[in-house]
């Protein structure tokens, strides 16, 4: 963690959005995000919750580049070689599960050899089959391949684990956090499981309703994903408490 | 096995009422097959065809071209479909025949103008499917290219095209079987050779068995591209499709 402190702002994320606004199917104008700031440090991994439409997924694109319409300031950290793993997997259904993974990679890089990454995905024996052909846990690990492939520098998930199995959920979050910390990639994570936040978080941001802003912020204690069951409940009771106050007080 | 039936069946008919008829105007099938067979050999059948298909080719794959681009383009950006949209459906109503007319009226009595009046008669066919594929392409797709920053080449030969090559192939099979009756056309009116060229003198002379043996042969000409070309094309798009029992 001493090393990401000393890599100072340059590498880190910061996102200022002061406003954003899209255009309803009925022509009016609806407010998503208001005042919304928030920062990580390099190689830290930050966690967006807060209640279901509220905005988080426009977060996520505003810092991913992929909505230059909204009024505020978004610095990607490092050389913004950016990883994102979307809602759904979005792979080519038309391309090997190895050829969707290899497609993202900068052409100097095309050949390199990924084979440890899909190893640690359990990918390896499907590296030929369509998408078509793969259980929904599998298609998720194979976007989530394709996003540590181009070794980014930043990562951004949206709900990654949401309607998979616990097991297979677990897992899968115990490889994120292997791959996030080998890399010191930063990382900005949405969910809606509580628990899931603070298990894998260093950072925890809470949003509040339409017009979503950040009503609570929270550091954790390292090491994440290291946190016994009782600590996360207490972390957890602890923040309930904290939401509380912060929405009573505005 | 119910294909060849079902064409022995059509055959079969058109014997029986060739036989019943008895006339110089409902040829047999089998006087159709021995002229078919005498053209071959004199090499007139495959020379009027080769001139035919020529033109077809040429005129559909400018259609093709053109029209996948004007497609793709009014299918993805609305200002441009709402300004193109009345030239298409004035050209998607303009008879065939006017078309032919003011090509050789304009350009003159050439091949230059045989290929374009064709072509321009095809071309708001294959915008329309285009269009609706256009359409259809995922836009969650397009985010990942974006987010992963794939070259315009990469994001055009693995996620454009791939969702494209339905639209291209049904564009294809229907293009290209009314492609060529329009080519007879043009070539009936201001070619001296080709298909449409002998039709027409046939007609003249009321050759039945030459009118039948040349039509015969484009259809089984136009059934082999289908089967040998088209098919296989399709098929290869579509081999990541998992398969229905």
């Amino acid at each position: 963690m001493n090393d990401a402190r000393n890599a100072g702002d340059r590498d880190a994320l910061e996102l200022r959005i002061s406003s954003k606004v899209y255009c309803a199917a009925d022509g009016t104008a609806v407010e998503v995000l208001r005042g919304l700031e928030l920062g990580l440090q390099a190689g830290q991994l930050g966690v967006l919750l807060g209640p279901s439409g509220c905005g988080k997924t426009t977060t996520l694109r505003i810092a991913a580049g992929l909505d230059p319409d909204f009024s505020g300031h978004c610095r990607p950290p490092g050389s913004g070689r950016l990883g994102i793993v979307f809602q759904e997997p979005r792979l080519l259904p038309w391309r090997t599960v190895e050829q969707n993974i290899r497609l993202v990679l900068p052409p100097e890089q095309a050949d390199v050899d990924l084979s440890d990454l899909l190893d640690t995905l359990g990918l390896s024996s499907h590296l030929a089959r369509y998408p078509g052909e793969l259980s929904l846990g599998l298609a998720r690990r194979v976007a989530i391949a394709r996003a540590f492939a181009v070794r980014p520098d930043f990562l951004l998930l949206d709900e990654p684990f949401v309607s998979l199995d616990e097991a297979t959920a677990a897992r899968l979050r115990e490889e994120l956090l292997a791959l996030t910390g080998r890399g010191h990639v930063t990382t900005l994570l949405v969910t809606h499981d509580v628990e899931e936040a603070i298990r894998l978080a260093d950072r925890l941001f809470f949003l509040s309703d339409r017009p979503a802003r950040i009503v609570l912020e929270r550091c954790l204690p390292p090491p994440r994903g290291a946190r016994s069951p009782a600590t996360i409940a207490a972390i957890r009771d602890e923040l309930r408490e904290q939401l509380a106050d912060a929405k009573a007080s505005g | 096995m119910a294909r060849a039936l079902s064409v022995a069946a059509l055959i079969a008919i058109w014997a029986v009422a060739a036989v019943l008829a008895h006339s110089r105007l409902l040829p047999s099938p089998l006087g159709v097959a021995e002229t078919i067979v005498a053209d071959l050999k004199s090499g007139e059948l495959p020379l009027e065809i080769g001139y035919t298909l020529a033109r077809v080719v040429a005129s559909f794959t400018i259609a093709l071209v053109l029209g996948s681009v004007a497609g793709y383009a009014m299918g993805q950006f609305r200002t441009i479909d709402r300004y193109a949209d009345p030239w298409l459906v004035a050209l998607i109503n303009l008879p065939a025949l006017v078309t032919i007319i003011f090509a050789y009226v304009w350009i003159g009595l050439n091949e230059t103008a045989a290929i374009l009046a064709v072509a321009l008669n095809k071309l708001p066919n294959v915008i329309v499917v285009m269009r609706e594929g256009a359409r259809a392409l995922d836009p969650g797709l397009d985010e990942m290219a974006r987010a992963y920053r794939l070259a315009p080449l990469t994001r055009l030969r693995h996620i454009v095209a791939p969702q494209l090559a339905p639209y291209l192939a049904a564009g294809s099979r229907s293009g290209l079987a009314t492609a060529w009756k329009i080519v007879l056309v043009v070539e009936l009116i201001g070619r001296p050779n080709g298909v449409g060229f002998v039709l027409g003198s046939a007609f003249s002379l009321f050759d039945m068995t030459k009118i039948l043996s040349y039509a015969v042969t484009f259809i089984v000409l136009m059934l082999a591209i289908e089967n040998f070309l088209v098919q296989p094309f399709e098929r290869r798009a579509q081999r990541w499709r998992p398969r229905r029992p």
